[in-house]
């Protein structure tokens, strides 16, 4: 019996430790329950399932883009002119605002492809536009050069590179 | 009202009523003989505009959901179905599109209203603050609803939005992703806008009667800013009050009658009528006319980072303007300088409206640029050193001496 213990004492006492555990118990079970509300709107099962594509690239002659939907996006494909490779390889790199090489950004020097949505906003930019030879987006005036990367504007980035593969010599699988 | 309850049930079934739900007497306290200020002009009648549109809009919406189907397949379909097909379909969707329109524009003279006579000051700044909910969940309601018919500009206007998040440091693309169910604004997102669009008006209800017991605890402010100080200067809400919104409102209808009437689409936008394409930009993205100052605020920022916070803290800072305003005089009739000021302020609001319009280019973003920086120096600088260098006027008594005479200052 505790009952003539004055209760001046600092010590916590066990009905402080329980107080806390229970606590720490049910904001831990409240945790676990919120998350699947939460995670319900994270991309499903079907949307991952359509995460690869594969593109022939036979019938693109030099100088030709396509454009081909990924995960419901665009995907640029462009067959790049020698002119628009030498282009995109005498920049210097202070002239660039998220600096990288060209060498960095195709498997070959003639296949160009990325992602056409603007790193600024998301929109698409129009091909071959702009003061820099490449893409020209219309939405906020974001302008990339021959090999994708942002030159003028307000975009951060330069256009992404989606994970691809040469699965033959004129075949790719994207994603 | 934190008066004294003035109801008296008259019959036997009432007075049981009483003691077991006092829905009439709230009713009686707060809308019959609610005691108003006597002197409050038009520009007070915009309460009850606003909860006739936010009535308006969840009727128009509840019938508009019968007929519509959130997939991306059909959206725009039974758009057009609900035009072509649905009995009076077109004039219920025309009342919902330009009610939004009409919603807003009533919202920014209530706004403003507020702005001018001090009606965010002490003891009012909770009501005030939860009128900026309002006005944030209003914002947010608008453009999920506008995604809803999935045109070209309901695509592209939900992509820069979402996008905004993805300017947000490490965690950013994360939460676009999470955002749109998917890598881009596809079927999920509309579906999930839908059933969001559908919630927010519910929500931004529960805040109007918060807001309204807000303003009842101090009662109304008034165009001379002079607390009530007796019972001779209030009247009852009814029938005063519910004669002069009734009438003001029925002008106010007549204006939102030409628009469903004679030009239903001139505050829309013409690539909304093409069926959205994920492939496809429109060459200009311009958002609904509300929304365009802050469109322009956004854009005259060159960094991405730097314009979404730039244009969210266009809205925030609204939250702390009754601290901000450092003045104790309540109306802008008292502040010479303030009224300068505060046209310079709506001025600049327009002028950003129409800049968020033009493309983003040469002289338009530089005006952009200056007219952002006038915005929030309004905030920062203008309002909290006016309460310190302006001289007011001599403010009246109480709210019956200007107009019996007992001061100086007539009724304006």
């Amino acid at each position: 019996m505790t009952d003539a213990q004055p209760p001046v004492s600092e010590e916590p006492t066990r009905r402080d430790f329980l107080y806390l555990a229970t606590g720490a118990f049910a904001a831990v079970g409240a945790a676990n329950v919120v998350w699947p509300l939460i995670d319900q709107m994270n991309p499903d099962a079907s949307v991952k399932a359509l995460a690869s594509i594969e593109v022939d690239l036979a019938a693109i002659e030099t100088g030709q883009s396509i454009t081909v939907s990924w995960r419901g996006k665009p995907v640029f494909i462009r067959r790049r002119s020698a002119n628009e490779i030498a282009e995109a390889r005498n920049v210097s790199f202070d002239a660039l605002p998220d600096p990288q090489g060209d060498e960095a950004r195709v498997t070959k020097d003639e296949w160009l492809i990325m992602v056409g949505i603007c790193t600024h906003l998301g929109c698409v930019p129009l091909g071959q536009a702009g003061d820099f030879n490449g893409w020209f987006c219309p939405c906020h005036g974001s302008h990339y050069d021959t090999s994708g990367r942002i030159r003028k504007g307000p975009a951060p980035k330069n256009l992404e590179i989606p994970p691809y593969e040469f699965v033959g010599d004129t075949r790719i699988k994207i994603g | 009202m934190s008066g004294e309850s003035t109801y008296n049930p008259s019959t036997g079934f009432t007075r049981w009523l009483d003691t077991r739900l006092p829905i009439m007497r709230l009713v009686h306290d707060n809308i019959t003989d609610y005691p108003t200020p006597k002197n409050i002009n038009y520009w007070w009648t915009f309460g009850g505009i606003l909860t006739f549109c936010l009535v308006t809009q969840i009727v128009t919406g509840i019938i508009l959901a019968m007929h519509y189907t959130p997939h991306v397949d059909h959206a725009f379909n039974s758009v057009e179905h609900i035009m072509r097909n649905v009995n009076y379909g077109w004039l219920i969707r025309y009342i919902h599109s330009n009610g939004a329109s009409m919603f807003f524009l009533a919202v920014y003279i209530h706004i403003f209203r507020g702005m001018y006579y001090g009606s965010y000051k002490a003891p009012r700044e909770v009501l005030w603050i939860l009128g900026v909910i309002i006005y944030l969940l209003m914002i947010a309601a608008a453009f999920l609803g506008y995604m809803l018919p999935w045109g070209q500009m309901s695509l592209w206007g939900a992509t820069v939005i979402t996008n905004l998040f993805g300017a947000i440091p490490v965690v950013g693309e994360s939460i676009a992703i999470w955002l749109w169910g998917g890598f881009s604004v596809d079927n999920p997102t509309l579906n999930r806008f839908f059933s969001l669009h559908y919630l927010l008006p519910f929500l931004i209800f529960g805040v109007v009667i918060l807001h309204i017991w807000a303003l009842h605890v101090p009662g109304n402010n008034n165009p001379i800013g002079i607390s009530v100080k007796s019972k001779q200067d209030t009247v009852p809400f009814h029938p005063y009050i519910t004669v002069k919104d009734a009438f003001s409102l029925s002008i106010f209808l007549i204006l939102f009658s030409y628009f469903i009437f004679f030009a239903p689409n001139v505050l829309g936008h013409a690539d909304n009528y093409i069926p959205a394409n994920p492939l496809v930009t429109p060459a200009h993205i311009v958002p609904e006319w509300y929304m365009l100052p802050f469109y322009a605020i956004l854009r005259a920022v060159p960094d991405k980072l730097g314009g979404v916070i730039l244009m969210f803290s266009a809205i925030f800072i609204l939250f702390l303007l009754p601290w901000l305003d450092t003045s104790k005089v309540r109306s802008a009739r008292y502040r010479p300088l303030f009224r300068q000021f505060f046209v310079l302020f709506i001025i600049d609001c327009l002028v950003l409206g129409y800049l968020g319009a033009m493309p983003a280019e040469g002289i338009y973003v530089v005006l952009a640029r200056v007219g952002t920086v006038y915005y929030f120096a309004h905030f920062l600088i203008i309002l909290p050193v006016l309460g310190i260098v302006e001289k007011p006027k001599e403010v009246p008594e109480s709210i019956s001496a200007p107009v019996l005479g007992g001061s100086a200052q007539a009724a304006e």
